[in-house]
């Protein structure tokens, strides 16, 4: 399933990499509910949130700049950062 | 250094030439003592002692890259774990008698098409629970930013020149996974038992800037 990561830019403890927000990749599979950080970190009770894989070819992520087209990025981001594309 | 002629200072040099290592008597950082303090507390009302903290301190300086080269040895040599492994690796490590805590594993296997390889460009995740504390350069900025960006050079700085029809997957480990390389065993290892073999797996070859090699 292809997914977008959402391009926001929001203040606070947040561990979806810049280099990624905005980049379209697939979804290499879902890891289940985990504590969002953007929460936790300020000792809030928000609700759990699903991490979800996905896997960005370079080519996607640094267009003719990358090494490698064919190459790819696997992250872990939360699932309220991802968009179907 | 050469030590037979003297025409240059060797202020803040030994006598056998080396710089002195500065000595740690400048003030405590803001976060140096909120963790004395918090570790005081902490004592003070009787959560935890002293040798309990550095028990655990022990425990983590106990962990080495030879907990994760057995678990892939036993992978190399015993299909069914290695399934399991690569269904499960934080289970499966368990299950080999490793304390890992808590930690959520995940074993990423090269093959004959794929090298994979795992930087934590946010901060400096790592496999602690298994293989103990990660080297320096894992956790510098140069290693954290340009692996993502030109992965085959960085490689190429290690000495590893991947052809270029093998795919590179780098692995960002941007939350609550960590990763193990399961190299490819080099086929001058085939045939040897599983503790032998464990010897052939570096370090370098588990965070995937490295390949096996027979031990020197």
């Amino acid at each position: 399933m292809k997914v977008r990561v959402k391009s926001h830019w929001p203040p606070g403890h947040i561990r979806t990499p810049a280099y990624l927000r905005g980049k379209i990749g697939q979804i290499e599979r879902r890891i289940g509910l985990f504590n969002n950080p953007e929460d936790s970190a300020y000792r809030q009770d928000g609700p759990q949130r699903e991490l979800v894989r996905v896997r960005f070819h370079m080519a996607d992520i640094w267009g003719a700049r990358a090494e490698r087209g064919e190459d790819v990025i696997e992250a872990e981001i939360y699932a309220h950062w991802l968009e179907p594309v | 250094m050469p030590h037979d002629h003297h025409d240059h200072s060797h202020e803040g040099l030994s006598p056998s030439g080396h710089p002195y290592r500065a000595d740690n008597d400048t003030d405590l950082s803001y976060w140096q003592v909120m963790e004395i303090a918090l570790r005081e507390l902490l004592i003070e009302k009787g959560h935890l002692s002293a040798a309990q903290i550095h028990a655990q301190i022990n425990a983590m300086d106990s962990r080495s890259p030879a907990n994760g080269a057995r678990v892939v040895a036993r992978a190399w040599v015993d299909p069914e774990f290695k399934a399991a492994l690569l269904a499960d690796a934080g289970e499966a490590s368990r299950a080999m008698g490793f304390d890992i805590g808590p930690m959520h594993l995940i074993a990423l296997e090269n093959t004959d098409k794929v090298h994979n390889v795992v930087v934590c460009t946010l901060c400096s995740c790592y496999p602690r629970n298994l293989l103990g504390l990660p080297p320096d350069w894992y956790k510098s900025r140069a290693y954290r930013s340009r692996t993502v960006i030109e992965p085959r050079k960085v490689l190429s700085e290690f000495g590893l020149n991947l052809p270029e029809q093998m795919q590179v997957r780098v692995h960002d480990s941007t939350a609550d996974m960590r990763y193990i390389v399961i190299p490819a065993q080099p086929e001058d290892s085939f045939g040897l038992c599983e503790e032998a073999l464990a010897a052939w797996v570096t370090r370098d070859s588990m965070i995937g800037v490295g390949l096996p090699s027979a031990p020197q």
